[in-house]
This record gives structure tokens, C-alpha cells and sequence, in this order.
């Protein structure tokens, strides 16, 4: 097996840059909060640091296509704003000055939100994703909003409407998705990090084909406003970064209160018109960069049969396998379990995710906003013409299935028993859990597919979601960290699933992982062995 | 040829049939905001400028529910016997339409937060109880403006996401007139609670009409139609009226009625099916995810229970064994809360229930009636009432005067005694100042007086006329009228 | 295929989806439709009886905003994305004519 070393992040912390100005090559080696560390310290500023991306941008974007929407002059304008605070001292946050890229179904005030769709081609929201208003506040500068599959619907990026996003190890393969467009702009340092949106692992599974960490935090702790909805019940945004501080420091960032209060009871608090989602659980434990210690000591993990079964590269069971061995090694107590109804999770999550997008999808008529059809006359041609226009064949098709199972003689058949096996998935989640701290498993099945290659077979794209989508369903917390690369030198993933509400344990676990693995690289350079 | 025999059956034996009618009835909730965001359900004002992107459908917003919605509904639901659902959800219902920004209503199928109630009302044959099926939870839609010169539809979201409920009765009415006992039961009870005014004409409480005819005696229910756009208790009784004939007519003619949707023209006095091939009616409901359940625990329902006010029928024994008003002036002032409010707040003054009652029987019903306004549009405050009361008890302005002075009042509630002030109206009680005019009015009517010297009384009534006159009409009559037979 | 998706499910669904795919379009659609609703009728094989259909992951409940208006006008805001508007309103082909 070759090891690749990704583009950036993988440095020890000895590396933390000094005083003096660096190269803009250097710049794009380190971490977001690295970066944030030497703009709090003067060795670099937010605007060196923003022209080191947009250099990088101009070198890789054209081939990769990780964006659909850069704001260059707004970019260096607002980096040159953050900088000015910085030096007055009113911004000393972790991520103040470090350029982010921000997935195109996040809507951000003045900038054009697409959701990589005909239907929102022109659409200029007026308001602010809660995630991103939150980033922006703690000074993060936007560069600009990275493709996707169209409205998320997808695991390869190759369904937008503005054209596929190359992955940046292999440019004949995708870069997964639907967060395809961020996790490719992070592994080619077209951004020091970026946003994402999980539904059924649209976070993790790019994140793990172009080897760097995607998060999904447990349902409720990102406040969904903002987020052009897929699956309502599913959706969470996460991080996707270079290294696993990097994603702790920026989910402790989004996860944050916009100002509003739980309700405890009809005679509880209730929030003065600060709250914008119902669904946001304003968790008091956020603060989740405490939990990056070096040690799994004790740490319960178990790994579910049912992920190493058939259907896995073997390639990638034996990187996962390595990983996990790696930290039996180190104190982990790693056995094999089995984790009841994998094979339900799929039909369930597509039942569910399409009957809430084909609801969720239905304000896309061609009134208020985007694009509309000409040449209809009447209203429900108009509406039709327009919907039949706008969107892709994968969200027709989604749409459709949706609109079906909800459909009148079916809900209960297809829809309620849908719910109903959600249920029992998440019972048996809290069974695993009762005996282990994290869950490990692949990410996806396969490294990055051929460009091309899925589309012609939605089902058998639909089966390389199995690793991810329960964690989607169950609501739980669940990080993709690089563990190795196959023969052609495709990242591979690792998955730590945690219980709800405990994303420290799996933090420490992957970044004890990750620094395991980083001393083992190191120390592979130094002797001149391959590991 | 089953028509030709059933016509021939009915030529000798008319058939009786039974009108058997439910209720949907939609009330507007008074709160200041809308049901899932923070734009103001302020009536008028330009189109669109009481929305936001959540009450506009705009990609990626989120509704959060207004408590007093909860609040209201419960309250309502307690006063119509209601069973509270303590666990209750939000469900979508979708359908595509432009006044609907989402394409889906926010509302509640499975569990919707009332159920199993009961009103009672007073018809014809006496008392009678009306099931109430189930009250729940909904936000409003836009409005559609017809633009007759680009023939296009407009679309104004101002009453978009408005909170409604929508009460559902059973189908336990048989004639108009019960339907109408039973909307005016449902409007006092509502308004009493506060929870919405409940105008049939603006539309803060609409009725939607589900109707079949069956043979008299039949155990099943015909086929039902739901008729909609229904603007008055007029419209109403006329809309059951021709529904009730029309179905009765398809039967008798051997033909099925169809379950539809009809509209109302008023105009025409006739209805027409809303049909069309887009209409699928199939609404796929399923739980909104963004919106999490609500628990009602007893806490809550006792404060909403405390909350509860005097209703009607306790107003009217009170007012029986309080004041001595008679029965039918109880009977209109507790028709509405409002004025019920106003009278207790005038009498709390200082008002003599009698004269307050007097004003709100006499002027204020003919001022409401003479501008077609609703009794819940009195814009007069009790205190202005009060003062004007005491003004004309004081006779510091006569009867006249002070009917004008309530006129004022009731257009834009001015203050009985600023306006007396800055118009000079008080009558003159100085006894010099009049003696002086009716003085010279004496003087400068010789002939009149001598009319009257000589036996004419009307004469009398003639130099009044000409004092009153030369006080402006600050004196009091009765006044000149003594001192003009002294002086002569 | 189990489930085969007839002309006039595929003309329903299209009348509640607002979508109107023709030609090959369709076809690939009513295919997909049908291997879909194969592959999720996996679901039957579970005996599902007694449990309760989960919609939320998390018992969260009772969350409510208080009633205070804090918008203002934001209509030009609201209508800058408008594809037709006319006096302040969006223009929507007339929904009278048939």
C-alpha cells in the first residue's frame, strides 16, 4: 500500500510558525487554527493569508472546480476589515482572519446561494445561515460557496448544475459528496477550511475521498436556519478541515446560541424572536477543543461485523482495520460486535429523506424566487414547467419517490413503517452503546469512484451511503479522519461514531488517532521505511 | 329506469328529507404576531410589508411557534368542553398554490390540540348540543388580487402565517338557523376569551359548510359537499338553503350527489364545483420535522383555565341581579364583549347603568347601524362616555349638545369635555347674562309678546327660539322658559 | 421487478410533484421509481408491530417564541428575487384562467 501524505495539515505542532513573515507556500501548509494562531500573533495577516488561497485558487481551480461562486474583491475587502479588528483587539477567536469556503446551500445575506441548481440560478438570499453568521462573527473570512450535488442530493458532486469538482489526489475521480466542492477546496488549499451539510454523510464520505476530517455533530447542535433544507430530520452542517482540532474549534464556533433559549414547558422560557430554529438544542457542552487529548487508555470501541462485510474494497477494511489495531496498540479496548439492521438503514433513510425533500423542495415554484419558466400561461403549467426545467434528473427522481410514498394508500406503507424502523435502528444504537464509548467502521465502501461511473446506477450509489446514513437517522455524532490511501493513491477514511451528545469521546478517539498516525508518518520519513 | 319510477313514486308522496350540516369554521387568533415568526398580523398596511423570508417560504428558513397561539387555542378548546391533546403535533400539508409561499400549510392532522367538545345553543326547538369533533392549529395564507389589466394574480404574504384555528363540528346541525345559533355561540365565546374578534365580514372567522340531504329516518348520512366562501350569516343561511335544494333535486331525479368542493356566489345566489384536474386533493400529510411536539402538563392548563373570564351567560345573570337595566338591553350589551367591557368600565365611573345602557341602546346601536359597523368597532373610550354622562346630568349641556358632542365621540372618541371647552358649548347657568338676553329679546319682539299677553301660547315657544338663539344654544329651555314668564 | 409503475401513477405523482418528465426522462424515472420501492420493500421483512413511528431522534419539546413583533418592513428585501412583481406583490399567471 502507497502512502500519500495529504496537501496540508500534517505537521507537528513544533512546526507552529514564529514570528517572522512566512511564504505564501508556507502559509498554505498549515491548519485553520494554526493559521489563526500566527494572525493572532503578527507573523501572518488575514489578507496574506487570504492572497495565499486565492493564489492557490488561481493554480488548481480551473481543474478542480471546487467552487461556484468566488468574491475575490469581496474576500481581500473583508480580510483587510478582520485584520484591522484583530489589531484592535476586538476579534482573539480561533479561526479571526482564516478564509473559509462555505457549501452552497448555506445562505448567506448579499451573496448568491444556489444549492448547485438551475432553479436557484440567480437567487440572492437576504439573511444569513445562523453557521455561518456565527463563523463570520468570530472572524472568519468567506472566499467564496463550494459546489455540491444539487440540493445535496448525491454522493459524487457530479449532479450539480454548474459542472462536477474533480478530486484533487485523482482528478479523474470525484471528490464524493454532496459536500464534494468544500472537501476538495480543503485537501487542495483552496481554503483553510470549509462548511458542509450531512444528510446521509455527505460531510464524512467527501471529507474521507479526499482525505481530510468531516464531522457531523449530533443532531440539533448546528442550528439549521439557513440551511436550504434536504431531509429536515437528518440534515446537520459540520466542519470539514485539515485536522481534528481544526474541526473541534469550528464546530465549537457554529454550534454556538444565537441568542435563543431552550423552552423547558409551556410555563418554561421561552425566547423572544431570537430563536430561528425549533429543532437547535443550545447545548451548554460545546466546548468541544477540550477533549483534544492524546489518549485512548480504557476507551470501549466497537466495531459492527456488519461494516466489514461483503461489499468493502479490501483495501479499505484492511487501512480501517490498521487504524483500529493502531489504537488497540495504544490502550483501546477494540472488539467486534454486531450492530442489528444495517441493511434497513439504506431503504429506511431514502424513504424518509425523499418523502421530507420532496415537501421541502416544493417552494421552488418559480414566484417568489429563482428561476421561473416563460412561455407557460396557466399556473400549473407554469409551476410544472418551471419544476420540470429547474431541477436535475436526480431531484426529480427524488422528488418523485418522495411525492409517492407520501401519497394517499401509501404513507402508512411506506412512510410510518419508514419511521418505525428509525426507531428500532436508534434502540439499537443505544444498545451498542451501552457497551461501547465510539463505534468504528469504514466511511464508504469504495475509495473515490470514477467520474462518471455512479450515476448510471442511483441504487448501487444509493448502497455506498450504508456506513453513514445511520448515524443520520439515529441523530448521532459522527467524525471521517484519513487513515491511509488504496494502490492509486485514493485517501480512505475512518469513522468514529459516538453516542448522542458525546462528540468528545470521539474526538479524542480520532485525534488521538490522528497523532498516532502522524508520529508513525514522521517516523517513517526519518528511517526511510514505508510503514 | 329507476328516475322515471321514483319520479312517479314521488308524485303522490312527496318525500321528506333531512338537512344534515358540519361546521369548519377558521378564527383569525388576535396575537401580535404571526404563528411561526416575528412579523406583525396588523391589519392594512402596504402588500408585503408585514413579511420576513420564514412567512414567505424563503429557502432554508425555519418556523418557531408563537406561544399565545398555544395559549389561545387551549383557552378556546377549555370553553367548548374540549379534551386537551397533551401531546400534540404539527403536521404539512401540501398542495401547490400561490397564496401558500411553501407550498405546504402548516397544520395539524393526526394530533390536533382539542378534541371531543361540545357547544350549546338555543334554536327554535329549544336547547341542543353541537359535538365539536376537533379544534386545531394552522397558519393562514396570502392573498390573491386579481389584476384585471396585465391579467395576472398578485400575491400579497401580509396574511400569510397569521395563526387560525379551525373548528371542526360534527355533523349535528339540521337547519340554518341552528348553524347560526351555533356561529354566534362560537364568535361570543371567542371574543369573550379574547382570542380573536371574530369578523365574518373581514374575515377573521370564516365557515366553510359541509352538507348532505338523506330521507327522513335514514340511519346513513347522503353524500356530503363542502361549500366555501361564505362572507356573512346571510350568505350562509342562503348557501344552505340552495345547497340543500339543489341536492334534494339530484335525488329526486335519481341522480348521485358528488362529493366536492363548491364556491358560493353570492351575487348570483348560486354555487359552482371548484374542480379541476391539478386538484388532486391528496394532501400528503406527514409530521413538519422542524417543528418539535408540544407538551401540555396540568400547570399550564390551570392558568389557562384561571385566565377564563365571566362568560356570557353568567354576564347576563349578573347584570340581572346588579343593575337595573331591562332584559333586553342585557340581552344586546352582553352580545358583544366589547360592550359589555365598555358598559361595566362606564358604570365603574360613575355612569348610572340606566343612562349608560340608554347610550349604547339608542346612539350607539343606530351610529353602528347607520355606518355598518360591528359593535367590536366602538372606538369610544368608557371614561368619555362617563364624562359625557355626568355633563349632561349636570345639565352643562343640553340634550342636543351632548348627542353631537356622542356623535364626535363615536367617530374619533374626543373628549367630551375639551370639545364642550374649545367650543364654547357649556350652557350659560349665569342667571344675569340670560335675564339680560331674554331682556332684550322681549324688547325687540313686541308682537310676540303681546301675542301672548293675549292668550297665545305658542308665542312663548317662539321668543324661547329667539333666546336660545341669542345664548347659541348654551342655555337650558327648560330655564328660558321660566324666565321668560316671569319677565312678562 | 415487483413494482411496476403505471402510466397513470406517473402522471398522479407528476400532478402532486408539480414535474412533468417525458420521453426517455420518464422512462429512466418510472424504472428507478420501481427498483426504489423494490429495494425499500426490504422494509416489510421487519415485524415493526408495537413500535411507535420516531419522527424526532430527541424528546425536545416545547419550544416557543413569545409574541413580539420584530420585523419590520423588509418587502423590498423580499421581493428583490421576485422573477415578476407588480405593486409591491409577486405576479403569478392569472389562477382563474383555465
Amino acid at each position: 500500500m502507497r502512502e500519500v501524505l495529504p496537501f496540508a495539515g500534517q505537521r507537528s505542532a513544533r512546526q507552529v510558525p514564529g514570528k517572522e513573515k512566512r511564504q505564501i507556500m508556507d502559509i498554505l501548509s498549515l491548519s485553520a487554527v494554526e493559521l489563526g494562531t500566527a494572525i493572532r500573533e503578527g507573523a501572518v495577516t488575514a489578507v496574506e493569508a487570504m492572497e495565499a488561497v486565492l493564489g492557490r485558487i488561481e493554480e488548481s481551480e480551473e481543474k478542480l472546480h471546487c467552487y461556484i461562486t468566488i468574491e475575490k474583491e469581496k474576500a481581500l475587502e473583508k480580510a483587510g476589515q478582520v485584520q484591522k479588528k484583530i489589531e484592535a483587539g476586538e476579534l482573539a477567536g480561533p479561526l479571526a482572519g482564516v478564509p473559509v469556503a462555505v457549501k452552497d446551500n448555506l445562505c448567506t445575506a448579499g451573496r448568491r446561494t444556489t444549492c448547485a441548481s438551475r432553479i436557484l440560478e440567480n437567487f440572492v438570499p437576504t439573511y444569513t445561515a445562523e453557521a455561518v453568521r456565527n463563523l463570520e462573527q468570530a472572524g472568519a473570512v468567506i472566499i467564496g460557496k463550494t459546489n455540491m450535488d444539487e440540493f445535496a442530493f448525491g454522493s459524487t458532486t457530479e449532479t450539480s448544475a454548474y459542472g462536477v469538482t474533480r478530486n484533487p489526489h485523482q482528478p479523474e475521480h470525484v471528490p464524493g459528496g454532496s459536500s464534494g466542492g468544500s472537501a476538495a477546496a480543503v485537501a487542495a488549499g483552496e481554503c483553510f477550511f470549509a462548511l458542509g451539510s450531512d444528510t446521509g454523510g455527505s460531510v464524512r464520505q467527501p471529507a474521507s475521498h479526499c482525505g481530510v476530517v468531516g464531522m457531523k455533530p449530533t443532531y440539533g447542535t448546528v442550528s439549521r436556519y439557513g440551511l436550504v433544507a434536504y431531509g429536515s430530520s437528518l440534515d446537520q452542517i459540520g466542519p470539514l478541515g485539515r485536522t481534528v482540532e481544526d474541526c473541534a474549534a469550528i464546530l465549537e464556533t457554529i454550534a454556538a446560541s444565537g441568542g435563543g433559549a431552550l423552552g423547558s414547558g409551556p410555563d418554561g422560557e421561552a425566547a423572544a424572536g431570537t430563536r430561528k430554529d425549533s429543532t437547535y438544542l443550545n447545548r451548554k457542552d460545546i466546548d468541544f477543543t477540550s477533549s483534544l487529548k492524546k489518549d485512548v487508555k480504557g476507551m470501549r470501541i466497537g466495531m459492527p461485523r456488519d461494516y466489514f462485510g461483503q461489499g468493502l474494497d479490501g483495501e479499505v477494511a484492511k487501512a480501517v482495520r490498521m487504524a483500529a489495531k493502531l489504537l488497540a496498540e495504544n490502550g483501546a479496548v477494540v472488539e467486534e460486535f454486531d450492530l442489528n439492521l444495517v441493511e434497513y438503514a439504506i431503504p429506511a433513510y431514502y424513504t424518509i429523506a425523499a418523502a421530507e425533500a420532496s415537501s421541502n423542495l416544493e417552494r421552488f415554484d418559480g414566484i417568489k424566487y429563482g428561476y421561473r419558466a416563460s412561455g407557460a400561461e396557466e399556473l400549473h403549467q407554469m409551476y410544472k414547467k418551471t419544476r420540470s426545467e429547474g431541477f436535475g434528473p436526480e431531484v426529480k427522481r427524488r422528488i418523485m419517490l418522495g411525492s409517492f410514498v407520501l401519497s394517499s394508500g401509501y404513507y402508512d406503507a411506506y412512510y410510518l413503517k419508514a419511521l418505525r424502523v428509525k426507531a428500532m435502528i436508534k434502540k439499537a444504537f443505544d444498545q451498542a452503546f451501552a457497551g461501547y464509548d465510539c463505534i468504528l467502521g469504514p466511511v464508504a465502501p469504495t475509495t473515490a469512484p470514477r467520474l462518471g461511473e455512479s450515476l448510471s446506477d442511483p441504487l448501487k450509489m444509493y448502497l455506498g451511503d450504508i456506513y453513514t446514513i445511520s448515524a443520520n437517522l439515529a441523530g448521532l455524532p459522527a467524525i471521517s479522519v484519513p487513515c491511509g490511501a488504496d494502490s492509486r493513491g485514493l485517501p480512505i477514511g475512518l469513522q468514529l461514531i459516538g453516542d448522542c451528545f458525546q462528540e468528545k469521546k470521539i474526538l479524542q478517539a480520532a485525534y488521538t488517532y490522528e497523532q498516532l498516525r502522524r508520529a508513525g508518518q514522521e517516523k517513517a520519513v526519518r528511517t526511510g521505511e514505508g510503514r | 329506469m329507476a328516475t322515471m319510477k321514483s319520479a312517479q313514486m314521488n308524485k303522490g308522496f312527496p318525500k321528506e328529507y333531512e338537512t344534515v350540516i358540519g361546521l369548519e369554521v377558521h378564527v383569525e387568533l388576535a396575537t401580535n404576531t404571526k404563528i411561526f415568526c416575528g412579523c406583525s398580523t396588523a391589519f392594512g398596511g402596504k402588500p408585503n410589508s408585514h413579511t420576513c423570508p420564514v412567512c414567505t417560504g424563503m429557502p432554508g428558513t425555519l418556523p418557531v411557534l408563537n406561544k399565545k397561539v398555544l395559549e389561545h387555542a387551549v383557552a378556546v378548546g377549555l370553553a367548548t368542553n374540549c379534551t386537551i391533546t397533551r401531546y400534540c403535533k404539527f403536521d404539512r400539508k401540501n398542495y401547490f398554490y400561490p397564496d401558500n409561499p411553501q407550498n405546504y400549510q402548516i397544520s395539524q392532522l393526526y394530533l390536533p390540540i382539542c378534541r371531543d367538545g361540545y357547544v350549546e345553543i338555543e334554536s327554535g326547538e329549544g336547547k341542543k348540543r353541537i359535538g365539536i369533533h376537533e379544534i386545531h392549529m394552522e397558519e393562514d395564507a396570502g392573498k390573491l388580487i386579481h389584476d384585471e389589466w396585465e391579467d395576472c394574480t398578485l400575491v400579497d404574504y401580509n396574511r400569510s402565517g397569521v395563526p387560525l384555528i379551525e373548528i371542526v363540528s360534527e355533523p349535528d346541525m339540521r337547519s340554518a338557523e341552528e348553524v347560526i345559533a351555533y356561529l354566534d355561540k362560537l364568535r361570543l365565546i371567542i371574543q369573550y376569551l379574547g382570542a380573536s374578534d371574530c369578523k365574518l365580514q373581514e374575515g377573521s372567522m370564516r365557515a366553510d359548510v359541509n352538507l348532505s340531504v338523506r330521507e327522513a329516518g335514514a340511519a346513513q348520512y347522503g353524500t356530503r359537499t363542502e361549500m366555501k366562501n361564505l362572507n356573512s350569516f346571510h350568505a350562509i343561511a342562503r348557501a344552505i338553503e340552495g345547497e340543500k335544494n339543489r341536492q334534494i333535486d339530484l335525488l329526486e331525479a335519481g341522480q348521485a350527489v358528488v362529493q366536492e368542493t363548491r364556491r358560493w356566489d353570492d351575487l348570483k345566489g348560486t354555487s359552482y364545483a371548484m374542480r379541476s384536474k391539478e386538484d388532486a386533493r391528496d394532501y400528503r400529510y406527514f409530521p413538519d420535522p422542524d417543528l418539535v411536539p408540544v407538551s401540555i402538563d396540568d400547570g399550564f392548563l390551570e392558568e389557562i383555565r384561571s385566565r377564563q373570564p365571566e362568560f356570557r351567560t353568567e354576564k347576563m345573570a349578573r347584570y340581572k341581579a346588579e343593575y337595573d337595566i331591562p332584559d333586553y338591553d342585557i340581552e344586546i350589551i352582553t352580545g358583544s364583549k366589547h360592550m359589555a367591557d365598555i358598559f361595566e368600565a362606564t358604570v365603574a365611573l360613575g355612569g348610572q347603568p340606566k343612562k349608560v345602557s340608554n347610550w349604547l341602546m339608542g346612539e350607539t346601536l343606530r351610529l353602528l347601524k347607520e355606518k355598518e359597523m360591528d359593535p367590536e368597532d366602538i372606538r369610544f373610550s368608557p371614561e368619555h362616555l362617563a364624562s359625557l354622562i355626568a355633563l349632561a346630568e349636570s345639565r352643562a349641556v343640553n340634550s342636543t349638545v351632548a348627542k353631537e358632542i356622542f356623535e364626535r365621540m363615536f367617530e374619533e372618541d374626543v373628549d367630551p369635555e375639551k370639545y364642550v371647552e374649545e367650543r364654547g358649548l357649556k350652557m350659560v347657568s349665569d342667571e344675569d347674562a340670560l335675564r339680560k338676553a331674554v331682556e332684550e329679546v322681549i324688547a325687540a319682539n313686541p308682537k310676540s309678546v303681546q301675542d301672548y299677553r293675549g292668550g297665545k301660547e305658542r308665542a312663548l315657544g317662539f321668543l324661547v327660539g329667539q333666546t336660545m338663539k341669542a345664548m347659541k344654544g348654551k342655555a337650558d329651555p327648560a330655564g328660558v322658559n321660566r324666565m321668560l314668564k316671569d319677565l312678562l | 421487478m415487483a413494482n411496476i409503475i403505471s402510466d397513470e401513477t406517473m402522471e398522479y405523482v407528476g400532478i402532486l410533484a408539480k414535474l412533468e418528465l417525458s420521453g426517455e426522462e420518464r422512462e429512466q424515472a418510472r424504472k428507478d421509481m420501481g427498483r426504489m420501492l423494490d429495494y425499500i420493500d426490504k422494509l416489510n421483512e421487519l415485524d415493526t408491530a408495537g413500535v411507535e413511528p420516531m419522527s424526532h431522534v430527541f424528546p425536545a419539546q416545547n419550544v416557543f417564541r413569545e409574541d413580539v413583533v420584530t420585523n419590520g418592513d423588509e418587502s423590498e428585501g423580499i421581493l428583490s428575487n421576485a422573477p415578476a412583481e407588480k405593486d409591491n406583490m409577486f405576479a403569478v399567471p392569472n389562477v382563474m384562467s383555465r
